[in-house]
């Protein structure tokens, strides 16, 4: 673990990487557009991509190349491009009821952040890394869980849960990546598995839509309750 | 010998998954899911034995046969028989002839992942496999294509994916405390965390354990966090409900009890135990409110699943060799009960055409022996003497008073007593009353839809009476085990 005495250049870059990762969520956050959503999840994507690749440089993992690459081809163009062809498909492009509006979403999302960086830099003292990049690592990361939970919780069109459940992903990416860069084999097997889930959500959409044509709101998905 | 047993366990539903896509023949597929259904139980009844000797590692680490592990398959085995029997009967009432045969593939596939998840020695890979038992099983609980189906089966992979990343980011920190002490790169396996686990950061091991438990417990269907649960288990062909049940619940819960064994390791803290008792008092406690109140018959069901998943998270909660002894016990009983009351609720649902426990009334008329078998499982199933839930559950209560949650255990008793007489008001309307609404014309049973419900009754009857010495035996390993001892 080299995150103690890591060159300055080095973690100013991780630490900027991992900042508009996060800044890229609340963009998402603060809009209704669903083709907005999907540029900042790609762009957060190429990012993480660039990070991993980074991490990999500067701590000499090279297998790190390999998840960057794979990030980068799965997570930043593939299931962008495969969302937005559903996007295309279904003829919908924005969120039509919002639950929480995106100005109030945002300062949720706020608070958020505020409880996330309690939570790390408790425990960043409690492991002696204080100062460090790991504690803002760990901010990021939980920052993201809770952002994607929360759009999760208050987006109601398909595709924006899809895209709620990848920034909960990418979140743990992000962090993994500077905490974690050693940990064998796992990331590589989540990033090809996220791509299964998304397939596996879509054709469930899909076969939703051809069994009844309709609307793509789970707001409409309320048959079963108690 | 043991390395051949295992192969045959998990190769055998792949191959009948890869034969029944291949021959696209609906009788060729039933007889092939159920052939392999029964090499997979005879697989892991004869896994037992090397199992409570010691634990057994394969394939660079990468696979760990142990006592809990061999259980857990155990219970997956004779849940994916039992299921396999009944949906010859059943799948064939549905009228969807050509889909049988990728039915049955997904199926055997479903059983593969689930007799896979708790063979993992890595806990990344066990996350893994645990996602792919959601991702297979999603397509199961929208088999039947109905508005509902797919929305339960939206609600399922929603909740459920959202859910387990909270359990990789738990799995993450672990890595992350190890990696601490162990270096960057290390292999991640239970024994190898269990270990360290004393070296690791308290703080940091308390919170990754939360998002774990957090995690697998929305896999496993503890409440607050069983929303998708009972939409689920409704909505899908009765086989895969019983699966989904019986089976898919305890390779989840055997995750968090083996996550518990490495918090127990680390410090003598009692927030990871405090946590799983609280989760489990308050998964009956919403299972006692929706199943008084319930209308649906499968969704009864559902609930009385939330219900003793609560019940095992509090044995395993409680722990203590006793502890362990009954939740593992009861892991069994459940599994079967379970199954046998899906099949019941799948058989009374098919011959009244509904779903409504209002719409049915005067069972035994209309289903005699079906009825009869399901009226047993339904008192059995709340914990009446003399069948194997009564015995595990008296044995976790014994458990809990010898720990300091003693509070929780009259809770639980509380909570059982209002689950008993909600749960048996709805069969005595069932089978008893004349009031109702006018019964639907439903279709004729066949023998396989039945014999399953005997299959099921008649073990949970004996391991009432009997509890077997070697079973005693049997437990206290699995409980040496966990905690990392040899025997």
């Amino acid at each position: 673990m080299l995150i103690t005495h890591l060159n300055p250049l080095a973690a100013s870059l991780f630490s900027l990487l991992a900042i508009v990762s996060l800044l890229l969520s609340f963009v998402m956050l603060g809009s209704r557009w669903l083709r907005d959503y999907l540029l900042a999840f790609m762009l957060e994507s190429w990012l993480i991509g660039l990070l991993s690749a980074a991490v990999g440089y500067f701590d000499h993992y090279r297998e790190l190349y390999l998840i960057a690459l794979l990030t980068v081809i799965f997570r930043g163009m593939l299931l962008p491009y495969l969302i937005l062809r559903i996007i295309r498909r279904l003829d919908v492009d924005r969120e039509l009821h919002v639950v929480l509006a995106p100005s109030s979403s945002l300062v949720v999302g706020a608070l958020l952040v505020i409880f996330a960086f309690m939570v790390a830099s408790r425990l960043g003292a409690q492991l002696g890394l204080t100062g460090t990049v790991a504690v803002l690592a760990l901010t990021v990361m939980l920052s993201m869980k809770l952002i994607g939970f929360l759009m999760l919780a208050v987006r109601h069109e398909a595709i924006s849960q899809i895209l709620g459940l990848l920034v909960l992903e990418n979140g743990i990416f992000l962090g993994s990546q500077i905490l974690v860069p050693g940990m064998p084999l796992l990331i590589e097997l989540v990033i090809l598995f996220d791509l299964l889930v998304v397939v596996v959500s879509f054709s469930v959409l899909v076969r939703y839509l051809l069994a009844h044509v309709g609307s793509t709101s789970s707001r409409e998905l309320k048959r079963l309750v108690g | 010998m043991t390395g051949t047993l295992l192969l045959l366990l998990v190769l055998a539903p792949l191959a009948a998954a890869a034969g029944s896509l291949l021959l696209r023949r609906a009788r060729a597929a039933e007889y092939l899911n159920l052939g392999a259904s029964i090499i997979a139980f005879a697989a892991a009844v004869l896994l037992l034995a090397p199992s409570s000797r010691h634990s057994f590692v394969y394939w660079h680490r990468y696979i760990l046969l142990d006592a809990p592990g061999a259980w857990t398959i155990l219970c997956t085995a004779a849940v994916y028989l039992l299921s396999s029997i009944y949906a010859v009967g059943y799948m064939r009432l549905l009228d969807e002839e050509t889909r049988l045969p990728r039915f049955y593939a997904l199926f055997a596939t479903f059983a593969f992942t689930m007799l896979c998840g708790p063979l993992m020695n890595s806990v990344g890979v066990y996350w893994i496999a645990i996602e792919l038992t959601t991702l297979v099983s999603t397509f199961l609980v929208g088999f039947e294509l109905g508005r509902e189906s797919i929305e339960a089966a939206w609600k399922y992979i929603i909740i459920v994916s959202a859910g387990i990343s909270l359990a990789l980011l738990g799995t993450i920190l672990f890595y992350w405390g190890g990696s601490l002490v162990l270096g960057p790169t290390y292999n991640m396996t239970w024994a190898v965390l269990r270990d360290n686990a004393s070296r690791i950061n308290p703080m940091l091991l308390n919170l990754a354990f939360l998002l774990v438990l957090v995690g697998y417990g929305t896999k496993v269907g503890l409440a607050p966090m069983h929303t998708w649960l009972p939409d689920a288990h409704s909505e899908g062909p009765a086989p895969v409900s019983a699966m989904l049940s019986g089976a898919l619940l305890n390779t989840a819960i055997l995750g968090i009890i083996r996550f518990l064994a490495i918090a127990d390791a680390a410090s003598p803290s009692l927030m990871p135990r405090v946590v799983l008792v609280a989760f489990g008092v308050f998964s009956l406690f919403v299972a006692a409110l929706f199943i008084v109140r319930q209308e649906g018959v499968k969704r009864l069901m559902a609930y009385s699943s939330v219900e003793h998943m609560g019940i095992l998270a509090l044995g395993f909660g409680f722990g203590g060799p006793l502890g362990v002894a009954g939740a593992l016990y009861h892991m069994l009983n459940h599994s079967l009960n379970k199954s046998l009351m899906f099949f019941g609720a799948g058989n009374v649902m098919r011959r009244f055409g509904t779903k409504q426990m209002p719409q049915v009334h005067r069972v035994l008329n209309r289903l005699p022996v079906t009825g009869a078998l399901w009226l047993a499982g339904a008192v059995a199933i709340t914990g009446a003497p003399p069948f194997g839930l009564f015995l595990s559950e008296v044995t976790i209560m014994r458990a809990g008073l010898l720990t300091p949650n003693r509070w929780a255990v009259f809770v639980m008793l509380l909570l059982l007593i209002v689950i008993f007489i909600g749960f048996l008001n709805h069969f005595r309307q069932m089978f008893f009353s004349d009031k109702g609404g006018s019964a639907l014309p439903g279709q004729q049973l066949n023998a396989w839809c039945v014999a399953p419900l005997w299959i099921a009754l008649v073990p949970i009857l004996i391991l009432g009476f009997w509890w077997p010495a070697g079973l005693w035996h049997y437990f206290s390993v699995a409980a040496h085990q966990l905690a990392g001892g040899t025997p």
